[in-house]
């Protein structure tokens, strides 16, 4: 009714990247009030290193998570959950320890990541099931088949680099993981802005008909952003298993929701079309400061299930309605 | 006159197909019945049949209740993912509440708490994605956390103890021969006939096809959406109520694998992904032909470690079904 006044008057306004950012600084000087929170510079900077190095998990996870909501069509992951547990039982169970084994194993993972992803990609784009039901059907094969494969008895061991890059610091005061989130940081920006796929991506997110008059194939962009986004999780679930040092069949499964939520408190449309990994970066931080101080206030479980979830309706409400049909 | 009788046969299976979606689902129906029916043993003994039928639909009831309200919802345009979760938290407060048969007040009470529940959860979902004009999938999504946290923290740990005169009830309640959950069945079937043909019946399938030009010629598109959600939510809490009759206890994740199956078994009854198309009767038979597939699983005695992957691979392939036929008459041309 009155949308054209509102857009009429110039209004004050900040990307959503940053007002998580903010949101995340607040959060944290919170987590400082805290009785058994930071009193000087030094177990600050640590804490915050812990929450980065924590966060850095759900920020690769969602970084398929961010390529795929881009392309739009309804389009989600929810596979990504079983895949990070597939990557690192491949990992623990493979790897066994010896360090000549990580690129091949390595390889591996991202290969099987990439098939499942391709089998979604192939569902939703030339079966037309829908990308929530796709990709929760194939979690649930997925499982299966660790279900059937382990049998429920799984033994192994990381390889100790992996530990000594992953786990320990590189820089003393800085985790290895770090590095590692900082090189996939630059890699996913690239990707998203300065290339041809990074382009089509956001040309068929915005609307894929005018994207297929216009000359991108988008039947093969969607397969290929589902390939790398499941790719992305299995490398998640390898980086995942160098820090926690164990893996295990449901592993994965409880940064499926808060990857999902990253995305969204970053800014990406959850119709597709918009949105960046740095908006990623900074949901991961906010969600991870969040599971931190409900932690650290020791309340149960399910109440960080309720407050996630009216998170993610929150600001469904708040940033979503651009493309509402209002009828 | 035979071959007047044969078109009018063929007249009343295409109308079948084509108004009501309904062939397939039948030919499923009939198939895997006599195919299951084929696979017990005692068949021809006495009772056997009524026994089956007694047992299978008492264990079958909550999820073609879920069904029924999935496709509602897909027919209206939606999709509703967090019919499970609020099965969840209805047979967590039943199990929590309803303990002993010296109470009746208050355990009516908690059933209509229950109800009450499903009603808004539903109410919710419809008010976020059809007044406020939210993609349904993810809105649904999100809010199954919220019911499924809610359920979590109702009952950390599976538990509660119903009755047994109760749950008797529920299991072996018989008229004229024909078991309780069935009778349950038939009332919904009716009940959607009868709407079927009035103006909700037309709203409905109007907004599902299209909801701009049903909005254009004046159908109150919003709160026949919100009807969806709450008709499913409904559905959804008498789910609880069967399922917490069912199996006598409560466990916060009961609902988690209702939600797929639900859509499942809507696609098998050939309800229309993109609204619009379909029948509940439809609903009620991809429902049946759900368990009857299940069942038949369980009479190859699988390895128990196959049993997951089993299922989800099920699950795929149905919801992979219409597309591979599209896809095949695509190619003959």
């Amino acid at each position: 009714m009155n949308d054209t006044n509102i857009q009429n008057k110039k209004r004050f306004t900040i990307s959503p990247p940053v007002t998580a950012l903010i949101i995340a600084l607040v959060l944290f000087l919170l987590s400082g009030l805290l009785p058994n929170g930071f009193n000087d510079w030094a177990s600050a900077l640590r804490q915050a290193m812990n929450i980065l190095r924590l966060a850095s998990f759900i920020a690769i996870i969602g970084a398929g998570q961010t390529l795929v909501i881009i392309s739009g069509g309804e389009g989600i992951d929810l596979s990504a959950g079983s895949l990070v547990s597939v990557g690192a039982l491949i990992t623990y169970i493979l790897i066994n320890g010896n360090n000549n084994l990580i690129l091949p194993v390595l390889l591996l993972v991202l290969l099987t990541g990439a098939f499942v992803g391709l089998l979604n990609g192939l569902g939703i784009m030339h079966l037309k099931i829908s990308p929530f039901v796709m990709t929760l059907g194939m979690s649930g094969v997925v499982q299966g088949t660790v279900i059937l494969l382990t049998k429920g008895y799984y033994d192994g061991k990381v390889a100790p680099i992996m530990t000594q890059i992953i786990a320990r610091d590189l820089v003393p005061g800085i985790p290895g993981m770090i590095f590692v989130w900082i090189i996939i940081g630059i890699l996913m920006t690239l990707l998203l802005e300065r290339t041809r796929y990074g382009k089509e991506l956001f040309a068929i997110g915005v609307n894929r008909v005018t994207a297929r008059l216009s000359g991108v194939r988008v039947t093969r962009m969607v397969v290929l952003t589902y390939v790398i986004a499941g790719a992305l999780a299995a490398f998640a679930g390898f980086l995942l298993v160098g820090y926690t040092q164990n893996a295990g069949p449901n592993l994965g499964n409880q940064y499926l929701f808060p990857s999902i939520i990253a995305v969204a408190i970053g800014g990406t449309q959850m119709s597709g079309g918009k949105g960046s990994y740095f908006g990623t970066i900074a949901g991961a931080i906010v969600i991870q400061l969040i599971t931190s101080l409900l932690t650290t206030m020791q309340l149960p479980q399910a109440l960080q299930q309720i407050i996630f979830g009216s998170l993610l309706l929150g600001i469904l409400v708040v940033y979503g309605r651009d493309k509402s049909l209002r009828a | 006159m035979p071959e007047q009788n044969k078109s009018k046969i063929a007249l009343w299976w295409r109308n079948l197909n084509v108004k009501h979606s309904l062939g397939l689902s039948l030919i499923l129906l009939v198939l895997t019945t006599v195919l299951y029916f084929a696979l017990q043993p005692n068949l021809f003994k006495s009772g056997t049949v009524s026994h089956l039928l007694t047992s299978n639909f008492r264990t079958w009831l909550p999820v073609i209740l879920v069904t029924v309200g999935q496709a509602i919802v897909i027919l209206g345009g939606g999709l509703d993912l967090s019919n499970g979760a609020i099965v969840s938290v209805g047979n967590v407060i039943l199990a929590l509440t309803v303990t002993t048969v010296d109470e009746p007040g208050k355990n009516i009470l908690m059933v209509l708490v229950v109800i009450a529940f499903g009603i808004a959860a539903g109410f919710l979902n419809g008010f976020f994605t059809a007044y406020l004009g939210l993609q349904p999938v993810i809105i649904t999504f999100a809010s199954s956390f919220v019911y499924s946290g809610l359920a979590l923290l109702l009952l950390p740990s599976p538990g509660g103890n119903i009755p047994r005169e109760y749950t008797t009830f529920y299991r072996s309640t018989q008229f004229l021969g024909i078991p309780l959950a069935l009778i349950v069945i038939v009332l919904i079937a009716l009940i959607w006939t009868f709407f079927r043909r009035r103006k909700y019946g037309q709203f409905l399938f109007a907004v599902g096809g299209n909801d701009k030009a049903a909005y254009t010629t004046g159908v109150p598109v919003t709160w026949v959406k919100i009807s969806t959600y709450v008709i499913s939510g409904f559905l959804a809490s008498l789910a609880a109520i069967s399922y917490t009759l069912l199996t006598g206890s409560g466990l916060s994740s009961s609902g988690d694998d209702m939600t797929l199956a639900s859509v499942t078994g809507a696609v098998l009854g050939g309800i229309s992904m993109s609204g619009g198309a379909g029948s509940v009767l439809g609903a009620i038979f991809g429902g049946i032909v759900l368990g009857n597939i299940r069942n038949i699983i369980s009479t190859l005695k699988l390895n128990s470690w196959w049993r997951t992957l089993v299922n989800a691979l099920l699950i795929v392939l149905v919801l992979a079904g219409p597309g591979l036929i599209n896809l095949l008459r695509r190619k003959k041309k």
